[in-house]
């Protein structure tokens, strides 16, 4: 049976700080249990202190068209009917150019391990399938992090910012977004602030690299016609003027062909 | 046995020992115990150096190549067996170093049973590995004739012009999509190294990078056989490459103009990098080129150090420069991390002496060419027919 495409709604108005997401998603992850200031390996999501008591969580975006899955050459990463960005470190080699591609800068690495891994948000893709939320979402007791059918989350979201316009700044970050995520932010600042990088594109960032790669076939058809061409065309050339010199000379400089 | 110590091949020996060390402690303890990368910086030297700049200075073999065997133009055939060879220690390198570069390096046959035709990596790995085979072939006729295996030579005479042509086609892609590789982060790089037709800047400044290479290499070779430098064909290589490079600096200015970034090669530090860059790449060499001065072997020589250079110094600053600009992370490559790119380079400079010494590269050759460095230096060696 299929099931719809899930997210997160983030409402930062709501967050209190206190950590309970990235305690719980560590427990429902088996991840080492002390919660670091900054998202790596070990730490899928962490809450960041911003001024006047304002808290944003990071963790990945689960975009819907991923950067990551485009770039990486060998599909370890994919993207799930549930909207879960996962990967597969049975094929993965390690080249990190999904770090390099992530729009938001999310994807962490294990530096120090002799068999590293890609590590981060798996938007508990395994407990969607038997109908939980996410572990975040399970924890958050100010329900800051809603878990949801995305398109659902989008009409909360939107119907927030109209009933309330003051209280809200009249953005969804991720709405838009490299072409929309499944984790969406509202904020009463404006993101800016909240160092939200307003840079990332509005559209899905794939099409940029395979505008290109979808010309290969061509390049490839274009080119052997013209390099063949080319050998034919300089060779008969070649031979005419060798042939030319030798009837002049009347002996044969076997070693011709120069232009 | 107290002959064969020089100092050279002292620092050689050390500088392997320790590269040695250095990549065996890489592999137990992980990329992090030797290099500065992290997850903010997960692509640093080793990406821009080893892995762009090297791929960049090997395409003086499909260029070569395509010159003599495609278009015919015989007169460089001497030039052809080194670019080739170089071509080939270089791709060698270059998987080296991605070995060690890779996290996970004993998965690198996913690609063949794992695809995925959208990532431009794919693409470059398929044809990197293709590649390399394919220099391989050619260069096997070296070997051939080395054994004196005729009926290979003869047989390898008439293939090669179909390697030659697979040979240039896999280039073309790789090369250019090394590029296309960076087109994906629109907001992530400066402005003066984005660009959505990076695979086109990629593909002019390879050539150009691989004729002053191939033109480099004669030094080299020259270095270790004493063997007489073909400098009017280095000269006519060279003038032919700066009509390349005006045309690379041509497509990036009006590239930049079109994109409405111009006004940023004048601002801060991205613009003194820029500025740099182009100077080393582009200015000194053109400049050079077109002063009405004589261009002696030492000016050659400079010549094509700079493009060298300046190639290195443009795929490190789009593999790594160009993200700090945008967001400083403070990547800057420890001393372990230069030691494998120096030791890379000089595994090199070995190969590539000791491939001299032991295979026919100048073949067929006048034992004493007085002419050679004129214009009218014509070798007779193996045609193809």
């Amino acid at each position: 049976m299929a099931i719809k495409s899930k997210g997160l709604l983030i409402d930062i108005t709501r967050c209190i700080g206190c950590d309970a997401c990235s305690e719980n998603c560590k427990a429902v992850n088996d991840l080492p249990p002390q919660v670091a200031p900054e998202l790596d390996s070990d730490n899928w999501t962490v809450v960041y202190r911003r001024e006047q008591e304002q808290y944003v969580r990071n963790l990945c975006r689960h975009c819907a068209d991923p950067a990551c899955v485009s770039a990486c050459p060998v599909a370890a990463l994919t993207k799930e009917e549930s909207g879960a960005v996962l990967y597969d470190k049975d094929v993965c080699l390690g080249c990190r150019y999904c770090m390099t591609a992530c729009a938001f800068r999310i994807l962490t690495f294990e530096w120090f391990s002799y068999n590293p891994r890609i590590r981060k948000c798996v938007l508990c893709d395994a407990r969607i399938k038997e109908g939980k939320s996410t572990g975040c979402a399970e924890a958050c007791p100010t329900e800051a992090t809603v878990f949801g059918d995305l398109d659902t989350l989008v009409k909360v979201a939107k119907a927030r910012i109209a009933d309330q316009p003051k209280k809200y700044h009249d953005y969804i970050y991720g709405l838009d977004e490299a072409g929309g995520t499944s984790v969406l932010y509202l904020t009463s600042v404006p993101f800016e602030k909240l160092g939200f990088d307003m840079t990332v594109p509005k559209y899905p960032l794939p099409q940029l690299t395979w505008q290109v790669l979808k010309q290969v076939p061509t390049i490839v058809g274009v080119g052997a016609a013209f390099l063949g061409g080319s050998y034919f065309l300089f060779k008969r050339r070649a031979a005419v003027a060798a042939a030319e010199e030798a009837a002049k000379s009347g002996k044969g400089d076997k070693g011709g062909g120069h232009a | 046995m107290l002959k064969y110590i020089t100092p050279w091949r002292v620092l050689i020996a050390l500088v392997f020992l320790t590269t040695a060390i250095i990549v065996f402690i890489r592999f137990y303890g992980g990329l992090g115990t030797v290099t500065n990368l992290s997850d903010q910086t997960p692509w640093g030297i080793w990406v821009g150096f080893d892995i762009l700049a090297g791929v960049a200075l090997a395409a003086g073999g499909f260029v070569m190549a395509a010159t003599v065997y495609v278009f015919q133009i015989k007169r460089f055939k001497p030039l052809v067996r080194m670019a080739i060879l170089t071509a080939m220690l270089g791709y060698i390198l270059f998987i080296i170093g991605l070995v060690v570069e890779i996290g996970r390096p004993w998965n690198i046959f996913s690609i063949f049973y794992s695809p995925n035709i959208h990532s431009p990596l794919f693409e470059v790995a398929l044809c990197v590995v293709t590649y390399t085979t394919v220099l391989v072939l050619e260069f096997s006729l070296v070997v051939f004739e080395r054994l004196g295996w005729n009926r290979l030579v003869h047989f390898h005479h008439k293939v090669s012009v179909v390697l030659v042509v697979i040979g240039i086609l896999l280039s073309t892609l790789h090369q250019s999509t090394l590029g296309t590789l960076f087109t994906l982060v629109p907001h992530k790089m400066h402005a003066l190294w984005y660009s959505q037709i990076q695979p086109v800047h990629f593909f002019i400044s390879c050539v150009a990078a691989g004729m002053g290479m191939v033109c480099f290499e004669a030094f080299l070779s020259y270095r270790f056989t004493k063997h007489p430098l073909p400098t009017g064909l280095m000269r006519t290589l060279i003038r032919v490459m700066s009509y390349v490079l005006v045309l690379f600096f041509i497509v990036r200015i009006g590239d930049l103009a079109v994109r409405g970034e111009l006004w940023r090669v004048a601002e801060g530090k991205p613009a003194a990098m820029f500025w740099l860059e182009n100077l080393l790449f582009v200015f000194i060499p053109v400049v050079m080129i077109y002063r009405k001065l004589p261009l002696t072997a030492k000016r050659l020589f400079i010549i094509s150090f700079s493009v060298v250079l300046g190639l290195v110094m443009h795929r490190f600053n789009i593999a790594v420069s160009s993200f700090e600009f945008v967001k400083s992370t403070g990547y800057f490559p420890t001393w372990t991390e230069f030691m494998l790119s120096i030791a890379l380079v000089m595994f090199g400079f070995v190969a590539a002496g000791l491939a001299v010494y032991f295979f026919p590269m100048h073949p067929k050759e006048p034992k004493s060419d007085r002419l050679a460095g004129r214009e009218t230096y014509r070798i007779a060696w193996p045609v193809s027919e």
